[in-house]
């Protein structure tokens, strides 16, 4: 029974992962641009949420909210900044996203105070259902799920069915030829990362509803997106979503259960120790074994 | 080239020379706190010196230097506090005590952080791109959960020991002296980066850089030369580290934290990738601005950011880059 909740909540934590990565993958894939900053649109995404929800009393509105200025913030951050540094080595992208990073916790630190906020969920969605088998479970927790995946079947359709999607693998394929084609480049990138931008605000405005809203919440985040697109591999849809499964169940799994495991062998208090540590650092020796076996991640197509 | 080779000697003495001064002068002047912020400028610019090794010279974009950064912190505060409550560190597979004194635990340090470096760049540089930029990053992080999560060594609270090390002749308490330990160690690995910036190997690390076929086609091999400069930026890193910790008497996981990676890789950029005093004149500005902005304004970081962001826009030889008029790679 611990076991089956346990593995939701690592599904559930996967299929947040995979909002985050998703957008960067896509941003990876199709510009060669390393963004750190992705944290910070999650942030951004959280606390328009939150604000806007606080406002209006609706959580949907606010869900609305996060997407809109996420993909605002995106935009704009690709206008007057990004678009400027594709053609710079990735050096100078960390260090411009970086700058971001400061720029946009400081900023949001401005307008909201360094207190965390808190979301509450609309009475539809709070509570528990009960599942097959007589799991107590929290619906919002199934909700995400839900979110989750339908964002990884809308993305698949995205890029596989429409024009957009030929556009977005054509400019991943060859940038130079998409353009001589007639396709207005610029245009196409401020969109694509408006679109992760809008991914990852989602993401940020549902984990608000499941811990606190407040400044630096994107970056523990944002480090696990990354693991997890070195895991799938750069620039793979397909991967992403794997990898994020698999980063969020190692993750939660491993924190349930090593402990318990340890304490076979150990006393209580070491075992509880060893066993935090360790889970703790599971998904980077998940990592580092991947890397071991494919340098390329899962589904990567280049080294 | 030979000129510019010059100008560019004259501009690495006379950053350290006014380093030097600006900490001599505070001293005679009676500011303690400034001389410590100059200390600060020497540690954090010996730590851009190290990774400069491996993110200049090498190419190298690791994210993840604050690894090596804090690890050699612990190791002196974990030496340093079991010293001071007279418990062993280890007692197997032998016994290590705990020491006090810097010429012991500088090695010690420098090992540790060295070995990290090894297992770290051995699976990061299996990639590269991207991939070792978040690669590096992520196992950076994974040692700075790990910090949090072992509470045998403070975890989130960190790590005291209230008495400073100890080095034979000197006074370490003496802001003036710790600055000029700290200001000793620097120059010797300026000297050391110049040194080896002009060896076979050196040489052989920036040609993997520029076009790794072309080495792999006189036969080098870019992956063993790569990996040593990224243990030997480690290592500098390392000693840099413990100086901090030295100089907090205090460490914590923030000293692990990605955070500190990115600072460090700003005072390599902010004074200029490659060249050889480009992170002592990125880490004093740095602490400046710091100092600076801090006074103006609660939110000074966005003002950074800002600055930040203008810099690699407009700017991207760096500041020192402004004054030489040229791109960014010696």
């Amino acid at each position: 029974m611990l076991l089956a909740e346990q593995a939701l909540n690592g599904l559930q934590y996967g299929m947040m992962l995979f909002l985050m990565a998703a957008g960067l993958t896509l941003v990876f894939g199709v510009m060669g641009l390393i963004n750190l900053a992705h944290g910070s649109l999650y942030m951004t995404g959280a606390f328009a949420c939150a604000a806007v929800a606080a406002a209006t009393g609706s959580f949907w509105l606010g869900l609305a909210a996060s997407l809109a200025a996420a993909a605002a913030a995106g935009a704009l951050v690709e206008i007057a900044v990004i678009r400027r540094l594709y053609a710079r080595d990735h050096l100078d992208q960390v260090l411009a996203t970086f700058a971001l990073i400061l720029v946009f916790s400081e900023g949001t630190r401005w307008l909201f105070g360094s207190f965390p906020l808190y979301l509450k969920l609309p009475p539809s969605l709070s509570g528990a259902v009960v599942l097959p088998g007589g799991l107590h479970y929290p619906l919002f927790r199934l909700v995400i799920i839900g979110f989750g995946a339908a964002v990884a079947l809308g993305l698949w359709w995205l890029i596989t069915r429409t024009r957009l999607g030929i556009r977005i693998r054509a400019g991943e394929a060859d940038r130079e030829m998409i353009g001589a084609l007639g396709v207005d480049i610029a245009r196409l990138y401020t969109i694509v990362f408006a679109l992760g931008a809008a991914l990852a605000g989602l993401a940020g405005a549902l984990v608000g509803t499941i811990q606190s809203v407040q400044v630096g919440m994107g970056e523990p985040v944002l480090i696990l997106a990354f693991v997890v697109v070195v895991i799938g591999g750069i620039g793979s849809i397909k991967g992403a979503f794997v990898g994020a499964l698999l980063v969020g169940m190692t993750d939660t799994l491993g924190k349930a259960l090593l402990p318990g495991l340890f304490a076979r062998v150990w006393d209580a208090s070491s075992a509880n120790t060893v066993g935090a540590s360790l889970a703790s650092v599971l998904i980077y020796v998940l990592m580092a074994v991947v890397l071991i076996l494919r340098p390329q991640g899962l589904f990567g197509a280049r080294g | 080239m030979r000129e510019m080779l010059n100008r560019d000697t004259a501009i690495n003495l006379a950053i350290l020379a006014l380093l030097v001064a600006a900490a001599v002068a505070a001293h005679l002047l009676g500011e303690g706190f400034a001389v410590t912020l100059a200390t600060k400028a020497a540690i954090f610019g010996l730590a851009g010196v190290g990774l400069n090794l491996a993110l200049g010279y090498g190419g190298l974009i690791s994210f993840g230097h604050a690894a090596f950064f804090g690890i050699g912190g612990y190791v002196t505060a974990i030496l340093a506090s079991h010293a001071a409550a007279g418990t062993p560190v280890a007692t197997l597979p032998f016994t290590v005590m705990g020491s006090n004194e810097m010429l012991g635990i500088w090695p010690m340090a420098m090992l540790a952080a060295g070995l990290a470096a090894l297992a770290i760049g051995a699976l990061s540089l299996r990639t590269s791109g991207v991939y070792f930029i978040m690669v590096t990053l992520a196992f950076a992080q994974m040692l700075y959960y790990f910090a949090i999560s072992w509470p045998r060594y403070g975890g989130e609270d960190g790590l005291s020991f209230y008495v400073r090390n100890s080095f034979p002749g000197l006074n370490t308490f003496a802001p003036i002296q710790y600055f000029a330990v700290c200001a000793v160690l620097l120059a010797v690995a300026l000297a050391f980066t110049a040194v080896v910036t002009q060896s076979r190997f050196g040489l052989a690390l920036q040609a993997a850089r520029q076009n790794s076929q072309r080495t792999v086609a006189v036969g080098i091999r870019p992956y063993a030369i790569r990996l040593t400069a990224f243990v030997l930026s480690g290592m500098i890193v390392g000693l840099a580290g413990s100086l901090y910790a030295d100089l907090n008497r205090f460490v914590s996981p923030a000293m692990l934290s990605w955070h500190m990676s990115g600072e460090i890789m700003v005072f390599v950029i902010l004074g200029g990738v490659g060249r050889l005093c480009g992170p002592v004149a990125g880490a004093a500005i740095f602490i400046l601005l710091e100092h600076v902005l801090g006074g103006i304004s609660d939110y000074w970081q966005a003002l950074l950011g800002l600055l930040l962001l203008a810099i690699v826009l407009f700017a991207p030889g760096g500041l020192i880059g402004i004054v030489t008029r040229r791109g960014r790679h010696a």
